[in-house]
């Protein structure tokens, strides 16, 4: 019966191609829109690291106060000031830790004939690799005492190990970054969480993948200064070492607290620090402190351009739009058969049946409407980086779960959309239509 | 025109359709009024002004590799002294940013030096030299330009004020309303640093942010005397006309031939301005077009959806319409019938799709901090919508206006 219905429904199409053309447009258009705004929304709201994103967090201290952050509604700022970030690894109170931040290291080759160029860089700890779940191909992250060593020590990604060592085993080289030899002691594997969590702040979400870390506890006696945003209520005064001990913030610390009792005995401790500051004098102001997990970070940062979220509003209104003007026109297309479901119906067909007949006639209009659909998504997908940011509009992309949640969401919708036509269709009165014939 | 009344009884024997046809105007208009209202914010956005002459401007930033920073500032000075004497160069600065960059400085200007008193204005510094006005193509509209003697070499990290500096216009007017600043005397950051002396005023430089959040000061810069340190530097070059592509083409080569140590980035590291103001209003740019296509489409199917109904509408009362012919009304009698039905639908459309414009506006104010839709749009969406809807209603009103009497006289 459904390959009869499903006949009976293409050959209905053609019989008003205008009609019909107009319906599967609608559709086709309606579904695009929504699927192309929807494929940037998935990409920026993407959890980045989904086996720890509930154990990994972000402690925030306010160590400006309620004067200075009128501008943050009384939020702590959103990175951390050097002496906090020490204090709080320094007193070990989560099982894993780190600091991060961006670096502008150069990268020279050996072969003199060919130009320095740079890299995503970060200065970190040794816990990094473990708790971002970071893989390698060969070695492994440095150790915790090679972290107190301050050891002169770096971890590639892998571009940058197929680039300098044609993809070998680097394990034990040396890599010359800013004129000093590093030791590389780890190749990472493919490694590239979207949105990149870990810097947020510097980033906004996206960038190219990470291709190098070296020890945070080296790059301070290095005196290189972060690459990324750095932000001081006050003058820091001249010098590194002022510039260490001044409230301006510019570091990503980082604890993984696995479960719920960590959590709060981390989250008191946080607070138990604050407290202590405002004995101490420092802070002149009760304590007020954060702790955030992955998706809430990525949540409070504002990841998820507001574009990506206007624009997938935007569509979906378009694609109720699209579905009321499809319900008008398959009303008008069902209605005009009248006297052939009075006829259907005076010899014998159910109200079942004639469901079923114009419900499968309803979703053919669908499944025409999702290919369409599929098509101009298609297009959309190349001109997405007209409308979003590079590093956001390549991970829009046309993959299997998107071109079936096309079609579906066609086929879908127009059922949605065909309920009520059909049910008028079912309410035909075989007597009446034969006896106005 | 006394056809109210038949209209709004054949009208209740089509509720569906007519509340279809209701409900399609009314949520386009409330898409199309906020999608022009996005439009049109986006674009006042983009067309803003730099305040410089942007033809034939070509930026450059550079990192130093493996450099002391003590040696930079007579880096810097050579490779300005190279990039200057290319063939094709008028002139060129060293500069820690510029208009629609992206990064820069920013700072709080006071008029005492006392750190309680709330800082009078919020501004962008542009650290640079005496070549400044002429490579940016700012106009200078008071008071002098810097002397060469004034240029000092300092660090970031060192960098307090300076004796002298040049003001925008849009700054001195909000620091000295009575329009005196030529000559007065400010305070930036830490308020011990001594005054700096406004020696001059330019009539208009942007700042480096395209974001909203820089809307409240979005031409307050300040110039100062100096040229930082470091181990990053900004090149601003102004070609001679004609001459840009080639200065784009060789500078790089030129700078690299006074030091290889150098990385130029692969995202700015080389760039027409033209490129820098694609680039900074790209999403501007992007959304605009993104929501000028939706609404077309849109109205284009909302459009479609009252052809549509309407042909089936027409279609169905063939017999009707034959009888009033019959009876003795005018084509025309036909014709602004059923342009007085859509009209009514559209009325009806219109006001429910106004009041949902307005509501979701409100609703984006709320999340999206967008501003507040203005009423004109409303009232255009609603004129267009009108006026789209006695359009697409048109060619099946003429149709139904050319059935002929006889049709009284079939059955079906």
């Amino acid at each position: 019966m459904f390959a009869y219905y499903f006949q009976l429904g293409v050959r209905s199409l053609r019989r008003n191609p205008v009609l019909t053309a107009l319906m599967v447009m609608a559709i086709g258009f309606g579904v695009a829109a929504s699927m192309i705004t929807y494929s940037v929304f998935r990409a920026t709201s993407n959890n980045p690291i989904p086996s720890k994103s509930s154990q990994l967090f972000v402690p925030q201290v306010d160590n400006w106060g309620p004067e200075d952050n009128v501008h943050r509604k009384g939020e702590p700022p959103n990175a951390m000031s050097y002496q906090d970030a020490v204090a709080l690894m320094r007193e070990h109170r989560a099982p894993r830790q780190t600091v991060l931040y961006p670096l502008g290291l150069s990268i020279i080759p050996a072969d003199a004939n060919k130009a320095p160029f740079h890299e995503n860089t970060y200065a970190a700890y040794a816990d990094t690799f473990k708790m971002f779940d970071i893989p390698f191909i060969y070695g492994g992250g440095w150790t915790a005492d090679e972290d107190n060593a301050h050891a002169q020590v770096a971890v590639i990604g892998k571009q940058l190990n197929d680039k300098m060592f044609q993809g070998q085993n680097s394990v034990g080289k040396e890599l010359n970054l800013d004129g000093r030899s590093y030791k590389i002691v780890g190749v990472m594997d493919s490694w590239n969480p979207q949105p990149l969590f870990f810097d947020a702040v510097n980033t906004g979400g996206f960038d190219d993948p990470t291709q190098l870390f070296v020890p945070f506890t080296r790059a301070i006696d290095l005196k290189l200064s972060t690459n990324g945003n750095n932000n001081c209520n006050a003058d820091p005064g001249p010098g590194w070492d002022n510039y260490l001990r001044s409230e301006c913030v510019w570091l990503a610390y980082w604890v993984e607290l696995p479960s719920k009792s960590d959590q709060e005995a981390f989250r008191s401790y946080l607070t138990g620090y604050a407290a202590e500051q405002q004995r101490a004098g420092r802070f002149k102001w009760a304590p007020n402190v954060r702790l955030r997990n992955v998706e809430e970070w990525l949540d409070y940062q504002e990841v998820v351009p507001t574009e990506a979220k206007v624009s997938l509003l935007v569509a979906f209104g378009f694609l109720v739009i699209c579905l009321v003007n499809t319900i008008g026109l398959l009303l008008a297309k069902f209605m005009k058969r009248s006297s052939e479901i009075g006829v259907r119906r005076a010899l014998g067909a159910s109200r079942r049946e004639v469901y079923a007949q114009f419900l499968i006639e309803a979703s053919t209009v669908g499944l025409a409407g999702g290919v369409l659909g599929l098509i101009l998504t298609g297009l959309g997908m190349l001109g997405v980086t007209v409308v979003f940011d590079q590093q956001v509009a390549r991970l829009a992309t046309l993959d299997v779960s998107l071109v079936l949640l096309t079609l579906v969401v066609a086929v879908v919708s127009t059922l949605l959309a065909a309920f009520y036509p059909t049910w008028r269709a079912a309410q035909v009165q075989p007597a009446w239509q034969l006896k106005s014939n | 025109m006394l056809q109210i009344k038949p209209i709004l009884a054949a009208l209740k024997r089509h509720k569906a359709g007519t509340i279809l046809i209701a409900v399609q105007i009314a949520l386009t208009l409330a898409i199309v009024c906020n999608a022009l209202f996005i439009i049109q914010q986006r674009v006042d956005r983009l067309s803003r002004p730099t305040g410089m002459d942007e033809r034939n401007l070509i930026a450059i930033e550079n990192r130093w590799v493996s450099k002391k920073e003590e040696d930079t500032s007579s880096l810097s000075r050579t490779d300005l002294a190279a990039l200057r004497s290319m063939p094709g160069v008028q002139d060129a600065i060293m500069i820690n940013s510029f208009p629609l960059r992206g990064g820069g400085w920013s700072t709080g200007i006071r008029l005492v030096p006392d750190e309680k008193v709330k800082s009078k204005a919020q501004t962008t510094l542009y650290f640079t030299d005496d070549h400044a006005i002429a490579t940016m193509g700012v106009k200078l509209i008071a008071g002098r330009n810097f002397l060469p003697s004034e240029i000092t070499s300092v660090s970031p990290r060192e960098v307090k004020t300076t004796p002298q500096v040049i003001v925008t216009k849009a700054l001195a007017d909000k620091l000295f309303p009575d329009g005196s600043a030529l000559g007065k005397q400010v305070y930036m950051n830490d308020s011990t640093n001594p005054p700096a002396t406004i020696i001059g005023i330019v009539e208009r430089t942007q700042v480096p942010w395209s974001g909203l959040w820089a809307n409240d000061f979005v031409e307050n810069a300040m110039f100062l005397p100096v040229q930082l340190t470091g181990d990053y530097a900004i090149y601003l070059i102004r070609a001679k006309p004609g001459q840009q592509m080639n200065v784009f083409k060789d500078a790089p080569a030129t700078l690299i031939k006074t030091d290889r140590l150098r990385v130029f980035s692969s995202e700015r590291g080389v760039r027409t301005f033209e490129q820098v103001r694609a680039n900074s209003y790209s999403t501007d740019r992007g959304m605009a077009i993104l929501m000028g296509v939706i609404c077309f489409v849109l109205l284009g199917i909302t459009a479609a959806g009252i052809v549509g109904l309407t042909s089936f509408w027409v279609g169905q009362r063939r017999k009707q319409i034959g009888v009033r012919r019959a009876l003795g009304a005018t084509k025309n009698d036909i014709l602004s019938y059923f342009l007085t039905e859509n009209l009514m639908i559209s009325v009806a459309g219109v006001v429910i799709g106004a009041a949902l414009a307005i509501g979701l506006n409100l609703w984006m104010v709320t999340q999206f901090e967008m501003a507040r839709l203005s009423m004109i749009y409303v009232i255009c969406g609603v004129i267009a919508l009108l006026l789209l809807g006695q359009a697409a209603v048109l060619a099946p009103a003429m149709r139904a206006s050319r059935v002929s009497p006889v049709e009284a006289t079939r059955s079906v």
